[in-house]
């Protein structure tokens, strides 16, 4: 099969349309998260309540704003907006490490749920709940994020130690498969000896969910994610490099060892923020950096990096509002949605790539 | 060496702690061509990775312009030396241009865009490759014999002064093999780029190197010009061929030859043997061949593989004492096979073995019957 060959303009047109066309959905999709529910808000008073957000409250302190104005203004400030932007921040979040762990392991279906890192963050979760059930009715918010933190990190060595050495597709799905067993298995161990009520915290958390944060989830996720996503761009020349395989990357002046730890670092505080903040969930960091790479047909991580950033946003958006909207008013755990989406494309591209070696 | 441009003194290789390769002089001047030949697992690769830094040195220097290596910044090395390695690259929707742009690396900004120029030392790598019309293709799609030149125009875009290439023509057809030395030879001699790789095919490593270094046993056996270094004995004692031999002339190993008292006698000369020895060698045909004179092509692959040859004056006419030893010899084998070379000797013992009853062919293949 001859490649198909394109000029370098074309390229370039299609690059700017793949990030106008993602730059539009990620607003569209934003508006359309704040509008959908169980009360549809329409696009003008959410213009005007997100604009002139001081002025609708002045009007509703005077007593001057209508019923549906009131309901609206709450609606949007107390639960729509902070949700739609913490799943944008959490999936821009879990495309970009799903990206990193891709680079990383050599392998296209890397990705903090597969590698078990979730299961990991969940185990350590339930280790603290029911170790401080016996001093605290309600574990504070920073252990929560803490323990999964620390859970995400520890997983992810292991899944280094032992996945490192291969570059065999359904040999790193078994390792990440067995991973989180183990950790499940533990999990269940303790929750056996928990009281139903102590471990509320831990199976509402065990959905994945971009619910039920409060504005101060939203501060610290985005303190923690912007930043890092930063970084991860600023380090689009070297992650080209090591594209290439670290005996090249090497030989071009590029200290190896210590970009690897960097990449290490930038994915696993990526994974464990969006573990710790929305639970596991699941897929979006294989399919959404694969999604991005048919888009633009380049690998090259100086568009791979904002892409997955902004089409991780927009997937997740999209997923939370198809969770919460479809089977209304029962809302589904984001996680099931993202899993129906990105599993078969998982699946897709095991097949693929073993037609491919076969030719 | 004076005006020594890469220099390794007293270096040794290996992983850990163990030694793969120990004591390693070595001095190579601006535009030379060096190669490592050596049996696999002799440490060819483990002294360019060495170099490369990709595993630090046991002990040792590694001089490159009278400059450390070792201490040399990532960067800085990177401007004066490219490697071609045997590691496989897999990038997926990775253009041509793309890989060779890889090697811009120490020259990009911080973001590795491209300036005009950086664009144009590319275009100006892959032509000298003879890769431009394949710049925009995906880099999976392409062959091997590309894939190689592409790899090396990636390692000539860091515009370095040395190339360091680990097999390169492993994978590569002769065209390819021929296509990729020929760039090499044109890069020192146009460039004044020096050239150090390691090589399993002998024959290219004489044609094409200033120097050989012969690699084995956990030292460096012997460095110095191809043909003072690529003798026969010493490429057999190198790679331990204990029953089949090696000629430096022609730069081509043979199989051992076959055992036994000869059962057919070559007539040949002036190179028309030689197919035919080969042919009775694959058969397990013991055999002898006459009479050769002793600068004849023939004689070349007569000596490894025939069980006696009769050899005469390569002047003057042939002594009777040769005619007499060929008749002889003659004599006791079953059949004669006809080289085709027409000679007076030739015609001569042509005649006596029909006059004598012998079986006489003109190809191996006819002999089946007296063989079986």
């Amino acid at each position: 099969m001859a490649a198909p060959v394109t000029t370098r303009r074309a390229r370039a047109a299609r690059y700017t349309a793949v990030f106008v066309g993602l730059g539009v959905l990620f607003v569209l999709a934003v508006f359309w998260n704040i509008h959908t529910g169980s009360v549809d808000i329409s696009v003008r008073e959410i213009w005007r309540i997100l604009l002139h957000k001081s002025e609708v409250r002045r009007e509703i302190e005077l007593g001057t704003a209508g019923a549906s104005t009131v309901s609206a203004y709450n609606i949007i400030w107390k639960i729509r907006l902070k949700r739609v932007l913490l799943a944008a921040v959490l999936g821009g979040a879990l495309a970009l490490s799903g990206f990193l762990l891709q680079t990383f392991f050599r392998n296209p279906i890397a990705g903090p749920f597969v590698l078990g890192i979730s299961s990991g963050a969940r185990m350590f979760l339930a280790i603290v709940t029911v170790a401080l059930s016996a001093t605290v009715t309600r574990v504070p918010l920073w252990i929560t994020v803490a323990a999964s933190f620390f859970g995400s990190m520890l997983t992810m060595l292991f899944a280094l130690a032992f996945g490192r050495r291969t570059r065999n597709m359904s040999m790193l799905l078994v390792i990440g498969i067995m991973l989180s067993y183990i950790c499940s298995a533990v999990t269940d161990f303790l929750i056996n000896f928990a009281d139903e009520a102590d471990i509320v915290n831990l199976t509402h958390w065990s959905m994945g969910s971009f619910s039920g944060g409060s504005w101060q989830e939203v501060g610290v996720s985005a303190l923690i994610v912007l930043p890092t996503a930063l970084a991860v761009f600023l380090l689009s020349k070297p992650l080209s490099a090591y594209a290439l395989g670290e005996g090249y990357a090497q030989s071009v002046g590029l200290d190896v060892r210590r970009f690897r730890l960097a990449l290490i670092a930038l994915s696993s505080v990526l994974s464990a923020c969006v573990t710790a903040f929305a639970g596991p969930v699941s897929f979006v960091g294989i399919a959404v950096p694969h999604i991005c790479r048919i888009l633009l047909r380049s690998e090259k991580p100086i568009l791979m990096v904002p892409a997955s950033f902004l089409c991780g946003a927009v997937f997740c958006m999209v997923c939370d509002l198809v969770a919460r909207t479809v089977f209304s008013p029962t809302e589904l755990a984001v996680g099931t949605v993202t899993s129906a989406i990105g599993a078969p494309i998982v699946i897709w591209l095991m097949i693929s790539r073993r037609r491919e070696q076969k030719e | 060496m004076e005006n020594a441009y890469l220099q390794l003194d007293d270096l040794t290789v290996g992983y850990g702690r163990e030694a793969v390769v120990s004591h390693i002089c070595l001095a190579l001047r601006r535009g030379e061509i060096a190669s490592l030949v050596g049996p696999n697992g002799s440490g060819k690769s483990t002294i360019l990775k060495t170099l490369t830094r990709r595993i630090p040195a046991l002990s040792g220097k590694m001089l490159l312009a009278g400059a450390d290596i070792a201490s040399l910044p990532g960067r800085r090395l990177a401007e004066k030396m490219a490697s071609v390695l045997t590691d496989r690259v897999t990038p997926a929707l990775t253009t041509c241009f793309d890989i060779v742009s890889a090697g811009r690396y120490p020259y990009t900004g911080g973001f590795g865009l491209l300036t005009a120029r950086d664009r144009e030392v590319v275009n100006a790598c892959l032509a000298m490759v003879n890769a431009a019309s394949i710049a925009d293709r995906d880099f999976a799609s392409v062959s091997d014999g590309q894939r190689q030149r592409v790899l090396l125009a990636r390692a000539l875009a860091q515009e370095p002064e040395i190339v360091v290439l680990d097999e390169p023509t492993s994978f590569l057809d002769i065209r390819h093999k021929l296509d990729l030395l020929e760039i090499l030879r044109g890069l020192a001699r146009d460039r004044g780029v020096t050239v150090l790789m390691s090589l399993h095919e002998l024959d290219l490593a004489s044609k094409i190197s200033d120097l050989v270094a012969c690699v084995g046993q956990g030292q460096v056996l012997a460095c110095g010009k191809p043909e003072e270094i690529l003798t026969d004995d010493r490429v057999r004692a190198l790679y331990g061929l204990e029953r089949g031999s090696y000629n430096a002339l022609l730069g081509s190993v043979e199989l051992p030859r076959p055992a036994g008292e000869p059962r057919v006698f070559v007539l040949g000369g002036g190179g028309r043997g030689i197919r035919h020895y080969r042919a009775l060698q694959k058969a397990g045909v013991p055999f002898a061949a006459g009479v050769l004179p002793e600068n004849d092509l023939d004689m070349a692959v007569a000596l490894p593989l025939a069980q006696r040859v009769i050899v005469c004056p390569a002047t003057g006419p042939v002594p009777p004492a040769a005619l007499d030893d060929a008749k002889a010899l003659m004599d006791r084998t079953d059949a004669v096979l006809d080289g085709g070379f027409i000679s007076e000797i030739n015609a001569a013992l042509l005649r006596y073995a029909r006059e004598s009853g012998k079986q006489v062919v003109t190809d191996a293949s006819e002999l089946t019957e007296v063989t079986l």
